[in-house]
């Protein structure tokens, strides 16, 4: 038997299931609309001013900052696996390697970048 | 077992969309989520080639191409943010104090 | 497997560089904003020891880290030129981004990293090291060109090259990624043996390469890739515009020029037809479009455009082993003459500019020549090098380039190149006979490094036109063992 079937009948379960539950609530549940029921809700309470609030700019560097250094420790996976084939010369690699992220690090620092507030 | 050749059409698709995102659409963060699009379509080509290769040189070219991709994320991001921050808008059209 | 001081020699000026840029990083932050000009120095100083390094390995030949860089004539003439590109830069930069209220120690690191992936670039033999590189000097240009924020102008500009430069990159990679599964290998001279097999796919193969050189396009500006760059060197800071414009192109042909000639000698027959549209397209558009420019800064900018397609006739001929040398020769000589050239002219632009972007009409060069005849002569010199006139280097350039190109067989691809460096002369004379036949009260600014780079520009590209013979000679060397 193809393999594949298993993965369509799994899709065609995994669609049935929340249709329907959906279905069910809409064919069973009673239907008496007002203004307050079809107001957005947000946790209960009334939205208050515009959704369109700036964040501080601080957010994003750090979000910025975090992206980047968050990707770089791909390298270090590989490097992980092989150090104990590759000897001192790997480990001294990537110390280096790790020096010149924490060289950006300690820029970011210095430029107060890394300040909560 | 998948033929590699699926692999590779799926990733010339993702390619091809992301080429006609960048050239129909007009929002900077769209442009450049359809850019995105084209490094990882190159991507998945890369890994499907090396796998049936045997070759390790393709997947650690595809680390590369993500930390890089990483690496330009952060410089564009911030220059539509400034851009955003000045115009209230980031419309590719509407970038246009540049004229001769 | 353990690398050798040997490999390490190999990437010796590009790693001495990186360093250097990494801790002039940390030292900039040290530097108190009102002397900066410390951090200029400093890097100066490492693109100047660099480039003794580089000069020192003049005549080695040698390959490294696994056959993924080499150290050879052409990396070294190519890696002087970028580094002196460096330090022109830094000279042009130093007193523009003080007057502009731009100064910000990051400049000068930003330039050094941009530097390095430039010198890579030209040192790379495999494509992975090639799109590393290709994208160590694109990112910090991206910022270097959004630098004077907040001003609107400078920030579009860097936004535009980053979309755009970020698109090259794109189909770079795909184009190494259909390279890769066609022959197996990412190392240029693996490419050369797998496309002799009968086995590797030629179409895959011949799309990998062509989606490469349309990224290689984009980053060299050639018509029709070229969209970005009135735009981008209209609205970035002038001296980031002067750098790009020389090192950017410099590095973007090195790469192409390597990996074609190395790894795609096999599909030449395809290619040749497809440079030589690109380079008769990229010197037509470029020159007509200069035409009916206002602005010195967009003018320079198509100037620099149909530059890039007299560079790319060097290339058409790629595939004839009769005459690749001498017509590769005559591209890195024309590189040099240009690069030399184009800073000269964006310095006097600099030397004009005042803040708010005033000062950049071609009116505003009225009165020049009675007001400032020292200045003026510089320009002439420069226009007239553009145009390709005598006695400077842009002549000599394009007399080695149209001399190759026939050489090649392609007479008809030489006669457009004459004919619209006739139609450039009308643009670029415009410019000295504002400057001398009408009246006008330009002010300009005196900055010793700007005065001694613009000085020193013009002396070369008079003075080497004089005696070519050493410059064509080491352009010669450099090329012969490439293949």
């Amino acid at each position: 038997m193809n393999p594949w079937i298993f993965v369509g009948l799994f899709f065609v379960v995994g669609l049935l299931i929340p249709v329907g539950a959906i279905g069910i609530a809409w064919l069973l549940g009673p239907k008496k609309p007002n203004p307050i029921k079809q107001s957005v809700y947000e946790c209960g309470i009334e939205t208050v001013g515009e959704s369109w609030v700036q964040f501080k700019a601080q957010y994003y560097i750090f979000a910025l900052v975090f992206l980047v250094f968050d990707v770089e420790t791909v390298f270090l996976f590989p490097w992980a696996v092989k150090l104990g084939a590759l000897g001192l010369f790997a480990v001294i690699e990537g110390i280096i390697f790790i020096l010149i992220l924490v060289a950006g690090l300690v820029y970011t620092w210095r430029k107060g970048m890394l300040e909560w507030a | 077992m998948i033929p590699v050749e699926y692999y590779i059409i799926l990733s010339a698709i993702l390619f091809a969309i992301g080429v006609a995102g960048v050239l129909v659409r007009r929002n900077a963060l769209i442009i450049f989520m359809s850019i995105e699009l084209m490094l990882n379509s190159a991507n998945l080509a890369i890994v499907a080639f090396s796998s049936v290769l045997k070759s390790f040189s393709g997947q650690v070219f595809v680390f590369f191409v993500i930390a890089v991709a990483a690496a330009e994320v952060a410089v564009g991001l911030a220059l539509m943010v400034e851009i955003f921050k000045a115009k209230h808008s980031i419309d590719v059209d509407q970038m246009n104090s540049l004229k001769g | 497997m353990n690398l050798t001081s040997q490999d390490y020699q190999v990437l010796a000026p590009y790693i001495l560089l990186t360093a250097w840029a990494c801790v002039l990083l940390l030292v900039d932050l040290f530097i108190p904003k009102e002397r900066k000009s410390v951090t200029a120095l400093l890097a100066a100083l490492g693109l100047a020891v660099t480039l003794g390094v580089t000069l020192s390995q003049v005549g080695i030949e040698q390959v490294g880290f696994f056959n993924m860089a080499a150290l050879d004539g052409f990396s070294t003439f190519v890696n002087a030129l970028l580094l002196v590109s460096g330090i022109l830069g830094i000279a042009l930069a130093h007193g523009y981004v003080k007057r502009m209220g731009i100064e910000r120690g990051e400049y000068y690191t930003l330039l050094l990293f941009s530097v390095s992936g430039m010198m890579l670039m030209a040192q790379a033999t495999d494509l992975i090291i090639v799109f590393i590189a290709l994208e160590l000097l694109s990112i910090p240009l991206y910022v270097l060109a959004a630098f004077a924020r907040p001003q609107l102008s400078s920030e579009e500009a860097g936004m535009k090259y980053f979309l755009l430069g970020a698109f090259a990159t794109g189909f770079v990679v795909y184009g190494t990624a259909l390279v890769f599964g066609a022959t197996g290998t990412t190392s240029l001279a693996g490419i050369v043996a797998a496309a002799a097999s009968p086995s590797t796919s030629t179409l895959l193969l011949t799309i990998g390469a062509a989606l490469v050189l349309v990224g290689f396009g984009f980053k060299v500006a050639a018509v029709p890739f070229h969209m970005w760059t009135p735009d981008v060197y209209q609205g970035a800071p002038t001296a980031v515009t002067a750098f790009m414009a020389s090192g950017a192109k410099i590095a973007g042909f090195a790469a192409l020029l390597r990996v074609f000639a190395t790894a795609f000698p096999a599909l030449a027959v395809d290619m040749t037809a497809v440079l030589w549209a690109l380079a008769a397209l990229t010197m037509i558009v470029g020159n007509v479009i200069a035409i009916s420019q206002t602005d010195i800064k967009r003018m320079l900018a198509y100037s620099s455009i149909a530059h890039a397609g007299y560079i790319l006739m060097a290339f058409v001929p790629y595939g004839n082993p009769a005459v690749r040398d001498v017509s590769i020769a005559a591209g890195l000589f024309y590189l040099v003459a240009y690069a030399f050239t184009n800073f000269g002219a964006w310095g006097v632009v600099i030397a004009l500019e005042k803040k708010e972007e005033k000062g950049l009409a071609i009116a505003d060069y009225a009165g020049l020549g009675r007001k400032h005849p020292l200045l003026a002569a510089a320009m002439t010199v420069f226009m007239l090098s553009l145009v390709g006139l005598p006695p400077t280097l842009g002549l000599v350039g394009k007399v080695y380039l149209f001399r190759a190109v026939i050489a090649g067989g392609f007479t008809g691809l030489a006669i457009i190149g004459v004919l619209t460096s006739l139609i450039s002369a009308y643009y670029y004379l415009r410019v000295v006979v504002t400057m001398y036949m009408k009246e006008g009260e330009p002010e300009t600014v005196r900055e010793t490094w700007l005065s001694l780079t613009t000085a020193l520009t013009a002396i070369v590209t008079v003075v080497f036109s004089l005696l070519p013979q050493s410059l064509f000679e080491w352009a010669s060397t450099a090329v012969l063992k490439l293949f």
